[in-house]
C-alpha cells in the first residue's frame, strides 16, 4: 500500500498528472466569478466562501475521471484487484493521494484566491478550515463515481452528474460555516463539524463502495 | 435476461428461466391490478375533494392527497430499488435489475410529481415557489439521482455490467432517504414536520387522514401497476435484444458454413 | 501442487462462454491452451487469476509438500494480460519496484530480472521510450521479480521477436524445474517439453 501510494503520488506530480491543472483551473474559476457578477466589493465578498467552495468542488471533479481509468487502461487495474492488498484499502490510498494532489494544494491556495474577492480576515481563515476538512469528502465520494464510470469512453460527464448530489450537503454546510464566521449570532462549529463528519463517514463508505463497484465492473 | 439456448444450462443458471413465468404471472395479475387502482384512485379523489376546507390552509390542503401519497411513493419507489440492488449483487437474480430499471423512471415521476405539487402548494401558502430548506433539498437531491442513475443505466451498453454498476450507485444513494425522512426533526425548516408516520400516533384529524391513507393506497396500486407494466416491457426488450443477438449470430454461422 | 479446475461455467457479458471446462495441472506441467479468437481463452485465463466470477465450477489447490493446500489459489497466480501493466510516465526500474513492493514476495532483484529478459543497463529509461517488444520483455521481468508458482499468461510473446522468444521459452522451462506452474493461450509453440493441451472450439 505504500508502495502505492508512492506510485500514484510520483505519477500526480509528474507532466499529464493533472495535479497542477486542477489548481490552475481553481483559479480561473475564482477570478471569472467578478466578471459574471461584476466588481462590486460587498456582494464579492458576501459570495466569496461560496465561490471558494464551488471552485473546490468543480477541481476536484475534474482529475477523478482519471483516478481509475489510467490503471484500466493499461492494465494495472487487472493487478490491483488480484492483488492480496484489500481492494478497498488500495482506493482509500489512491482517493488520499487524489487529495492530497488536488484538496490539499486547493485548500492553501484558497486564502490566497480569496483575495482577489475581498473576503475578510475572518471569512479567509474559515474557508480555509472547512475545505481542509471538505474536500476529503469529495475525493472519497468521487471515487465511487469514478470505479463506477470507469469503463465508459467519456464518463466524466456521468461522473460529475452522479457525485454532484452527493457532494451537495457538503457544499451547504462548508458554505455554512463560512457564513456563520463572518455573520455574528451564527456558531461556526456545528457546521463545520458536520463537515468534518461527513468526511470521515465518506472515508469508510467510499473506498468500500468504490472497491465492490471495481470488483462488479472487472470482465 | 440472458436466454442461453443450451440444452444442459449449469444449475446455477436455472433461475434465467423465472422471466418467463413472471410474464405469465403479470398477465393475469395486471388487470386486477389495474381495476383496484382505478377504484381506489376515485374513491380516494371523491373523499379528498369533500373533505371541509382546513381553518388554516383552506382549499389548498387537498393538495395534500396528491403530494403526500407522491412523496411516499418517491421514496418508496427508491426503497424497491435498493432491495432489487441488493437482488443484483448478493444473489445475481435476473428479474432483480428488471425491477431496479423499471422502477427509476416511476420513482422520478413521482419526485417531480411531489416537487410539483410542492410548489403548488407552497406558493399560497408560504409565499414562494421555492425555498432551499433542507427537506426540499434533500428531496431535490433524490430526483437528481434518480436521473442520473436513469443515464449510466442507458450509458453502459452491456446489461449485466450496467445492472451491477447501477445497484452500486443505488446503494450509495440510499444515504438520502433517512435524510429526507429525517431532515424536517434534524434541521428547522419551513416544511412542516411528520404528521402521520410518526412513532406517537398521526396528528392529523381524522377527516384528512382516512381520504389521505385511501390515496395513499390508490398510489401504491399506481405504483405496482405501472412497475410490472415496465418491468414486463424490460423483459420484453431484452428478449428481443437477445433474439436480434442471435438472429446475427445465426447469419455469420451460415455465411461460414457456405464459404 | 496441482492446481484443479471442476466444471468451469463463466458468463462474459450476455454470453456462456465457458461450459463444463475441467482440468488439472501439477507442478512442473505446462497446459497450453488453444483455439480459435473468441473461443474463451482469454476468458479461462481472467476467470483463473479471479478478474471474473465462475457461474459454477471451481478451482482448488493441492498441495502435501509444500503447505500451500487450501490457500486461496489467486494468490499463487502470476497474471500477464493483454496489457502490459506498466506506467509510461515512470522510468522502467520505478515500474518494477513498485510491483515488486506491490506484489510482495520478492523473488529476483530488480537488475537481475532485467537481465534474465534481456534489457539490463535500461533501468533508468522512460518506459514510454521502449519499443513493443521490450515493454513486453519488461512485463515479462514482473513475473520473476516476485515470486508465485502459478504463472496465467496471455499471449505471453505477442511482439517478440525470434530471439526473445527463445530466451522467454528458456525462462518458462527454468520456472518448470523450478516446480512451478504455467498456463498460457497462445496459438505458436512456446518450445516447451511437458506440456498438455486444451483446445477450446469455435463458440457455436
Amino acid at each position: 500500500m505504500i508502495a502505492l501510494f508512492k506510485r500514484d503520488f510520483k505519477l500526480a506530480l509528474r507532466s499529464g498528472g493533472g495535479a497542477a491543472i486542477a489548481l490552475l483551473f481553481y483559479f480561473a474559476v475564482v477570478i471569472s466569478m467578478p466578471f459574471a457578477i461584476g466588481p462590486d466589493p460587498i456582494l464579492l465578498s458576501t459570495i466569496g466562501g461560496a465561490t471558494l467552495w464551488i471552485g473546490a468542488l468543480l477541481a476536484s471533479l475534474l482529475g477523478l475521471e482519471r483516478l481509475f481509468q489510467s490503471d484500466a487502461e493499461d492494465g494495472s487495474l487487472d493487478q490491483m484487484l488480484i492483488s492480496t492488498v484489500p481492494l478497498g484499502g488500495q482506493v482509500f490510498i489512491k482517493s488520499l493521494v487524489h487529495w492530497l494532489v488536488t484538496g490539499l494544494p486547493l485548500t492553501i491556495m484558497a486564502p490566497v484566491f480569496g483575495l482577489f474577492l475581498g473576503m475578510s480576515q475572518d471569512a479567509l481563515l474559515a474557508s480555509m478550515a472547512t475545505l481542509a476538512v471538505g474536500t476529503p469528502a469529495i475525493s472519497f465520494i468521487g471515487a465511487v463515481g469514478a470505479s463506477i464510470t470507469v469503463s465508459l469512453a467519456r464518463g466524466g460527464l456521468l461522473l460529475s452528474v452522479l457525485v454532484l448530489p452527493m457532494c451537495i450537503p457538503v457544499l451547504i454546510f462548508g458554505v455554512g460555516a463560512v457564513r456563520a464566521a463572518v455573520t455574528e449570532p451564527d456558531p461556526f462549529l456545528p457546521p463545520f463539524l458536520l463537515v468534518a463528519a461527513i468526511s470521515l463517514f465518506f472515508a469508510v463508505i467510499g473506498p468500500f463502495a468504490s472497491a465492490l463497484a471495481l470488483r462488479q465492473g472487472a470482465s | 435476461m440472458t436466454i442461453v439456448d443450451s440444452p444442459n444450462i449449469p444449475r446455477g443458471l436455472t433461475a434465467l428461466a423465472n422471466p418467463t413465468r413472471f410474464l405469465a404471472l403479470v398477465r393475469i395479475v395486471l388487470p386486477f391490478l389495474t381495476l383496484i387502482t382505478v377504484i381506489l384512485l376515485a374513491i380516494g379523489l371523491w373523499m379528498g375533494f369533500s373533505v371541509p376546507d382546513d381553518y388554516q390552509q383552506g382549499r389548498t390542503v387537498r393538495i395534500m392527497f396528491v403530494h403526500v401519497p407522491s412523496v411516499w411513493m418517491a421514496m418508496g419507489a427508491y426503497m424497491v430499488m435498493v432491495s432489487s440492488a441488493l437482488g443484483v449483487l448478493v444473489w445475481r437474480h435476473p428479474l432483480a435489475d428488471v425491477a431496479a430499471r423499471a422502477a427509476a423512471p416511476l420513482g422520478a415521476c413521482f419526485t417531480f410529481l411531489g416537487l410539483a405539487t410542492g410548489s403548488i402548494w407552497g406558493r399560497p401558502m408560504w409565499g414562494t415557489w421555492w425555498v432551499w430548506d433542507a427537506r426540499l433539498t434533500s428531496f431535490l437531491i433524490l430526483f437528481i439521482i434518480y436521473l442520473g442513475l436513469m443515464a449510466l443505466w442507458n450509458s453502459i451498453e452491456e446489461p449485466a455490467r450496467s445492472a451491477r454498476m447501477a445497484a452500486v450507485a443505488i446503494l450509495v444513494g440510499a444515504i438520502n432517504i433517512p435524510i429526507i425522512k429525517f431532515s424536517v426533526d434534524w434541521f428547522t425548516t419551513l416544511h412542516q414536520p411528520a404528521s402521520v408516520l410518526r412513532s406517537d400516533g398521526p396528528t392529523l384529524a381524522p377527516e384528512f387522514l382516512y381520504p389521505l391513507f385511501t390515496m395513499g393506497l390508490a398510489f401504491l396500486f399506481l405504483f405496482l401497476t405501472l412497475h410490472l407494466m415496465a418491468m414486463r416491457n424490460e423483459i420484453l426488450r431484452r428478449q428481443i435484444r437477445t433474439l436480434q443477438r442471435k438472429a446475427t449470430r445465426d447469419i455469420r454461422a451460415k455465411k461460414q458454413a457456405t464459404t | 501442487m496441482k492446481l484443479i479446475a471442476s466444471n468451469i461455467a463463466v458468463i462474459r457479458g450476455e454470453d456462456l462462454i465457458l461450459q463444463d471446462v475441467s482440468f488439472n495441472v501439477s507442478a512442473g506441467e505446462a497446459l497450453i491452451i488453444r483455439g480459435e479468437n473468441g473461443s474463451g481463452k482469454s476468458t479461462l485465463l481472467r476467470a483463473i487469476a479471479g478478474l471474473l466470477p465462475l457461474e459454477v465450477g471451481s478451482f482448488s489447490i493441492e498441495d502435501p509438500t509444500n503447505g500451500f493446500g487450501g490457500t486461496t489459489h489467486t494468490d499463487l497466480c502470476h497474471y500477464l494480460g493483454h496489457e502490459n501493466a506498466m506506467k509510461p510516465a515512470m522510468s522502467v526500474g520505478e515500474n518494477l519496484v513498485f510491483w515488486q513492493e506491490f506484489a510482495g514476495q520478492p523473488h529476483l532483484d530488480i537488475d537481475e530480472a532485467m537481465d534474465m529478459v534481456g534489457l539490463d543497463g535500461l533501468q533508468d529509461v522512460p518506459f514510454a521510450h521502449l519499443s513493443t517488444g521490450q515493454r513486453r520483455r519488461i512485463s515479462i521481468a514482473r513475473l520473476l521479480i516476485s515470486y508465485r508458482p502459478i504463472w496465467l499468461l496471455d499471449e505471453p510473446t505477442a511482439g517478440l521477436d525470434a530471439a526473445s522468444e527463445k530466451q522467454f521459452s528458456e525462462l518458462m522451462k527454468a520456472h518448470l524445474e523450478d516446480d512451478g506452474i504455467i498456463l498460457a493461450a497462445t496459438h505458436i509453440p512456446l518450445g516447451l517439453d511437458s506440456t498438455k493441451e486444451l483446445v477450446f472450439g469455435a463458440i457455436k
